[in-house]
């Protein structure tokens, strides 16, 4: 459906445009970190593309991904990309979904992170929306959102040690909010 | 403290200053910037969310929103759950309209399985038909407790004794009144029983009359248009760019309801308007939403008159359970039950982003599956979350009692905003 939005891109970025894919409908870019803020601008304010509504931004630790292919179906749909070159696979993806209202078009723009350097530059002044949607991003996987206005954690207290929603978060951990210094870093 | 209370010194105790000298015109009072807390316990914030607010007298500064009491990671759970144990967490989302939600899970699961197309017409009307009732509901708690916020106590009353033929009837259908966990990937878990659309339409037309009861209370009364006109004004451009979606856009001007523009299900065979407001101010929330629910009504209407005959449930072992009495007497059958019940539906490795138009605007779903019967990652794009986000920005410079409309329009749901 948007297809001519990835062939746009290609041909506009080049080299800063790691993989493309269309996925059950979805369009899905992987784009190089320094070329992000770019790429969204351009989205953003090209008139042929006009992504003017934000959808959601979040985060996939793919610290687990050990896929299994399901009988009867076509092996893993999910690219093997490989965005920094050293054969090394990184363990974060980071998501923003955006869409045009006047052409209806949506297209997902992918950042991917290694599991020491997870600075990726903050899209929430391209964006409002996206301020809340970073802030909880940050909050569940730690991602840190260079030139936000305002990252703090959003649902979890200031207090919280870790980021649950990554993968070796455990989920039966529990940590109360205890507020004495004495305790803290010891749970 | 004097204990003759002259009219001129009523004044005097009721501000609380001692010295009459006080009172004087050219004395000023003092304005230092004051903080104050709203919440996360008090009745116009639904019991869930915290506004740390800085004040110039009345006037609101500064509001630092602050979700996160209702918190029950729905993402996490859902990562340790199969397919189908997700649906009772998704009932938890938006607690007022569950079966939007349930379908909206089901349909993120088919979306990646490829079976979209497959699912029986049945089933998709009779999705449609409790998405829509739901969508009822959800309206209706809105205005009605909104009204209510505002002192008008009477409409909410009509409101929810509405709701609650609704909720009636969806117990009818569901066995439970509140979460449901009603819809299945692949279909519904039973068809609607005997002689339940009679008597849905005969609540409808019931419905009508309390919409014309409440709108007569409501649409010109000088105190609720006082309160909602001209308060928190969004421009069609801020909505956008803030990423709102639902009622709150199309009070805007923001023609964008995913029935239309991105059609699933049987909606495109079904004939319905989409409200559009002018002044995206709260006035104009509330003329949308009651207007939707006309709508909705409409929606029922045709889709009772055309629902097929047919099965509820696809015919494909991946998802749907073998028949019950082929469970207890044939060994495959069985182990199919069981391998369904334990390991989950097998989805194939993927990812999607799946999305419908629930009561508060795109409500979605975002999956990536790993091939076993576990999401890898289950993400909701829930509209409360990116509505209340809003908020901060739409009470600036009004007065702290205009927060109650504002916060009542926009209608968060505590469970699918904190998710």
């Amino acid at each position: 459906m948007s297809q001519k939005v990835l062939d746009a891109l290609k041909a506009k970025f080049g080299d800063a445009i790691i993989a493309t894919e269309s996925q059950h409908g979805d369009e899905v870019a992987l784009v190089k970190r320094e070329k992000l803020k770019d790429i969204a601008t351009w989205l953003r304010d090209d008139a042929a593309m006009a992504f003017d509504m934000p959808v959601f931004c979040t985060c996939i630790d793919l610290l687990d991904w050990r896929p299994v292919k399901a009988p009867g179906t076509a092996s893993s749909a999910r690219p093997a990309w490989d965005p920094t070159g050293d054969g090394k696979s990184p363990r974060f993806e980071v998501c923003w979904q955006l869409r045009s209202v006047p052409h209806r078009h949506r297209i997902r723009l992918k950042v991917a992170l290694h599991e020491n350097d997870v600075k990726v530059p903050s899209l929430a002044l391209l964006w409002l929306g996206f301020d809340w949607q970073e802030r909880e991003t940050f909050d569940m996987y730690g991602i840190d959102f260079q030139g936000h206005p305002d990252q703090r954690r959003i649902y979890l207290y200031d207090e919280f040690i870790g980021h649950p929603l990554r993968k070796d978060y455990p989920k039966e951990k529990r940590q109360p909010l205890v507020r004495r210094s004495d305790l803290v870093g010891d749970h | 403290m004097a204990a003759t209370i002259e009219p001129g010194n009523l004044k005097t105790l009721v501000i609380g200053r001692q010295d009459a000298a006080d009172l004087d015109a050219e004395h000023e009072l003092p304005h230092e910037l004051m903080t104050v807390n709203m919440g996360p316990s008090h009745p116009a914030m639904h019991g869930t969310v915290r506004i740390v607010l800085t004040v110039d007298g009345e006037r609101i500064v500064k509001g630092d929103v602050q979700p996160g009491y209702l918190h029950r990671c729905f993402e996490k759970e859902s990562e340790h759950a199969t397919y189908t144990q997700v649906f009772p967490y998704t009932d938890r989302l938006n607690y007022v309209s569950p079966m939007i939600n349930n379908c909206g899970w089901a349909m993120a699961v088919e979306k990646m399985m490829g079976i979209t197309k497959d699912i029986p017409r049945r089933a998709e009307y009779v999705r449609v038909i409790v998405s829509e009732v739901s969508r009822i509901t959800d309206h209706l708690t809105c205005v009605g407790a909104s009204a209510m916020e505002l002192g008008a106590f009477g409409p909410f009353l009509f409101f929810l004794k509405a709701r609650e033929w609704l909720y009636t009837l969806l117990e009818e259908v569901s066995g439970a009144r509140l979460t449901h966990t009603y819809v299945r990937v692949g279909g519904v878990v039973k068809d609607l029983p005997d002689g339940w659309m009679p008597k849905l339409l005969h609540r409808l037309d019931e419905i009508s009359g309390v919409m014309v009861e409440v709108e007569t209370l409501l649409n010109n009364n000088k105190i609720f248009r006082d309160r909602m006109a001209g308060i928190g004004a969004f421009s069609r451009e801020e909505t956008i760019r803030w990423g709102c979606t639902g009622p709150i856009a199309r009070a805007a001007g923001v023609d964008y309801d995913v029935r239309k523009d991105h059609p699933y299900s049987v909606y495109p065979e079904l004939e319905f308007d989409v409200p559009v407001g002018t002044t995206g101010d709260c006035l104009d929330r509330y003329l949308v939403r009651v207007e939707e629910i006309k709508q909705s009504m409409r929606i029922l209407r045709q889709a009772c008159a055309q629902i097929p005959d047919g099965p509820t449930m696809i015919d494909d072992p991946r998802c749907a359970l073998p028949a019950k009495d082929a469970a207890y007497n044939t060994i495959e059958s069985m182990i199919r039950h069981f391998k369904h019940i334990v390991d989950g539906i097998r989805v194939p490795p993927g990812e999607a982003y799946s999305f419908v138009e629930g009561g508060n605007g795109e409500l979605g779903f975002f999956i990536v599956a790993d091939g076993t019967g576990r999401p890898y990652k289950a993400y909701c794009r829930s509209p409360s979350f990116v509505h209340l986000a809003t908020t901060q920005k739409l009470i600036l410079g009004h007065l702290i009692a205009d927060i109650v409309p504002i916060f009542g329009m926009i209608n968060m749901i505590g469970g699918e905003c904190d998710k």
